[in-house]
């Protein structure tokens, strides 16, 4: 498959492009939530028109009510989610949480999906456990308790956990901390009990929640997948979201960029426009190569991906790893070149700064990813 | 089963009746590698058999039509060939400057007359070409080249002196940029082709810093080139005066190799690395584990640019300076992976001259890589035209 948008994806770009820069702008969602202190950190009202685009269904089943599209097609609503910093659950609920959704029951799934293609329903998800991302490592437990599981623990960096309609949880049913096995993912309903929910707002101004089960009691049909066999959904789920995380950055990084050489061609100094200052172009072209690279990397993770290559894993590591540094490039060269103005909360730059920030820690950082590179490699 | 699948099958056959074991190992010395020319030689038989094997099917230059030496493949065919040829690990059967940069300008500027006789005598390896483009004074900076070709009506008398000629020496013709009009600085320049024997012409190599030689200088002092070598067949390429058109489609071509955007360039190096390292008794330094890493994740993106750019200039999707952005990014990579593959190899890569390291090979290799960023145009020249053609930044 060549390495670009088919005829049927350019439309996709083409359509999420205006969509994005018209609805899911700057100015009308991250600015205006933030500056209201808004407790969910995005707008409901924008989430029921992305499902009205069609784009929250994107990745279910056609069976399940979805369109059944891959991974190419949910990058590419992303990219322009990153592009415009638009803060939305599309990234936890539409990729990670339909993914892990695939392997879960017909109950479940009729159960959870109508909501999230119809834009009513957003879903959290509860890996991480400690400031780190270190899912090879999962303490939280779920001890078997009648016909279902009691849930005892606590997760961090769960965004919009608080405002989620559901949450997947990975949490032990057996074996010690870092073993593979005994992994099982649950569904943990809004109103469960026992469930507590510590707010916090990140520096990009999304909320997340440190969220704790103190003995939460699940039914048996919570369960999505196998018990104790979880860890192989949770591996497709975080592939997944890395793969999705990688193509959010891409537009953040490309985002970034391009308001910086548009800056670089208006300001003057010194009686010259400072693009003419060779100084600067040469920094400006190195970030556009890396950018481009960066974006090919994250096309062949999704080819990868929906062809249901095994290199996909591999290739999704380099995509998030690339992009974490390419993106991080991008944000503090936009905040160096635009100056005194880059450091003021008027002009959009730092907040694509602070985005960056946040979507490096999302499921791996860049020395996660390419340290996970080394091992699959072999070294 | 469809055509292409049906041309795979014969290809690997082809390949297996044609392919000596030998021409499948990896490239070890210079010698391996089979230039063509009226002064070659064979190392052995089995590089004389696969080469006069691919002449006859064409097989030098596949992408070629069949009346101009090549086999006339599509573009998905020759791509068949380049992996079932990548999959046994054949060994290019003819390396050839002909082949890698004048062929393309022919194909696109030549007559028909001309192309059909140069591009079938590069396609046989009969002749050997070398570029002369370099100037002391002009390198990145072509335009200003002083060379001078004054009309005399029939001909030319050139005078001046090219530099960095790779492989001149050994090259039997030059492809070389002359200027013919001294008032115009880009309209006045004429890609000129003659013999390197002609009267007058000299050449000397350079030593380079990896102690070897594969550039040289050349002389010309007084040297008469011909307009015409017969019916059609004009002894410079494209139009008088515009020669620059052409060095500049040419230039595309030579970047596009030197990046290598079609996937030679994108190897990863940890875990080979890794491996020699621990065959030594000795650990990878964590620091350099993590380094290694971070190339590898860099080395492997780039590997898929290389792929996406090669895909999109297919279906003319990409920026037409983009392969100044290939350049760049792949020849600064190439320097990292031998900077790294120094440090992984420690005190055995310092060796200069021993049998364990082949007579130097991982240091001069490193040293070569410094010149990758500097020949086909500098990383910085590269920088300059992204800005201007690809961003729009404005000029000073």
């Amino acid at each position: 498959m060549p390495l670009y948008h088919d005829e049927d994806q350019a439309m996709l770009a083409d359509t999420a492009t205006s969509f994005m820069a018209e609805q899911g702008n700057i100015k009308d969602q991250l600015r205006h939530w933030r500056d209201r202190d808004c407790p969910d950190g995005f707008g409901h009202g924008l989430w029921k028109q992305m499902a009205e685009m069609g784009f929250t269904g994107m990745l279910v089943g056609e069976d399940d009510g979805g369109l059944g599209m891959g991974h190419v097609e949910a990058g590419i609503v992303l990219e322009e989610i990153g592009r415009n910093l638009t803060p939305s659950p599309f990234l936890t609920s539409s990729v990670l949480a339909a993914t892990a959704l695939k392997h879960g029951s017909n109950d479940l799934k009729g159960r959870y999906l109508p909501g999230l293609i119809e834009g009513d329903s957003v879903f959290a998800v509860a890996i991480d456990e400690t400031p780190k991302h270190r899912p090879s490592r999962i303490t939280t437990r779920a001890e078997k308790s009648g016909n279902g599981f009691k849930l005892s623990g606590s997760k961090s960096f769960v965004i919009q956990g608080a405002s989620a309609d559901m949450l997947v949880v990975a949490a032990r049913t057996s074996g010690s901390d870092e073993d593979d096995d005994g992994i099982t993912l649950f569904a943990v309903p809004k109103d469960a009990a026992n469930m507590s929910h510590d707010s916090v707002r990140l520096v990009d101004s999304s909320m997340a929640t440190h969220t704790k089960f103190d003995g939460v009691e699940l039914d048996g049909d919570a369960v999505i997948g196998e018990v104790d066999g979880g860890r192989e959904v949770l591996n497709a789920m975080l592939t997944a979201g890395r793969i999705g995380a990688a193509a959010e950055g891409v537009g953040v990084a490309s985002g970034a960029m391009d308001i910086t050489v548009d800056y670089l061609k208006q300001r003057k100094q010194f009686g010259k426009l400072i693009g003419e200052f060779q100084a600067l172009q040469h920094r400006a072209s190195h970030l556009y190569s890396e950018v481009e690279i960066a974006r090919a990397a994250v096309i062949k993770a999704q080819q990868l991906l929906d062809g249901g290559s095994e290199k996909a894993e591999l290739m999704s590591s380099v995509a998030k790893a690339k992009v974490a540094k390419t993106a991080g490039l991008a944000v503090k060269e936009g905040v160096q070149m635009h100056g005194g103005i880059g450091m003021t909360d008027e002009y959009d730059i730092g907040l694509y700064m602070k985005r960056d920030r946040a979507l490096q820690e999302f499921l791996g950082d860049a020395y996660f990813h390419a340290n996970r590179v080394a091992e699959m490699s072999g070294y | 089963m469809s055509d292409l699948e049906a041309f795979r099958e014969e290809t690997r056959s082809w390949l297996e009746a044609n392919c000596p074991a030998e021409m499948r190992e990896p490239v070890r010395d210079e010698e391996d590698i089979y230039w063509g020319g009226r002064r070659a030689t064979f190392k052995n038989d089995a590089q004389k058999a696969w080469f006069e094997a691919c002449v006859a099917k064409g097989y030098t230059v596949p992408a070629w039509p069949k009346e101009y030496g090549g086999a006339g493949l599509s573009p998905a065919e020759a791509k068949v060939l380049r992996q079932e040829m990548t999959r046994i690990k054949a060994r290019i059967p003819l390396s050839s400057f002909g082949i890698w940069m004048l062929g393309p300008a022919l194909l696109h500027f030549g007559t028909e007359e001309q192309k059909k006789h140069f591009l079938g005598q590069i396609a046989r390896g009969e002749i050997r070409w070398c570029q002369g483009y370099s100037e002391p004074g002009s390198g990145s900076d072509l335009v200003s080249l002083q060379t001078y070709g004054e009309d005399k009506g029939d001909h030319w008398v050139v005078n001046g002196q090219k530099v960095w000629t790779s492989y001149a020496d050994q090259a039997d013709w030059i492809f070389c940029l002359v200027r013919t009009d001294k008032e115009n600085k880009y309209k006045g320049i004429t890609f000129m082709l003659f013999d390197t024997a002609s009267e007058g012409c000299s050449t000397k190599p350079i030593k380079l810093i990896s102690g070897n030689s594969p550039f040289c200088e050349t002389f010309m002092e007084d040297v008469k080139v011909p307009k015409s070598y017969g019916e059609g067949i004009p002894a410079y390429v494209g139009e008088i005066n515009r020669g620059w058109d052409v060095a500049k489609y040419l230039l595309g071509h030579e970047r596009e190799m030197i990046s290598g955007a079609d996937g030679g360039n994108t190897g990863t190096v940890g875990s080979a690395m890794s491996r020699h390292v621990a065959k030594g008794g000795d650990e990878l330094d964590p620091v350099l584990r993590a380094e290694l890493a971070m190339f590898d994740v860099d080395a492997l993106a780039y590997g898929a640019m290389g792929e996406k750019f090669l895909d999109e200039i297919k279906v003319g999707k990409a920026h037409p300076a983009q392969p100044n952005m290939m350049k760049y990014a792949g020849t600064e990579l190439n320097k990292r992976r031998h900077e790294l593959m120094m440090s992984a190899g420690g005190s055995r890569s310092l060796e200069w001259e021993s049998e364990e390291t082949s007579g130097g090979k991982p240091s001069r290799n490193w040293l070569r890589t410094k010149a990758n960023s500097i020949e086909g145009g500098t990383s910085e020249v590269m920088l300059n035209v992204i800005s201007k053609r690809i961003l729009d930044l404005p000029g000073s």
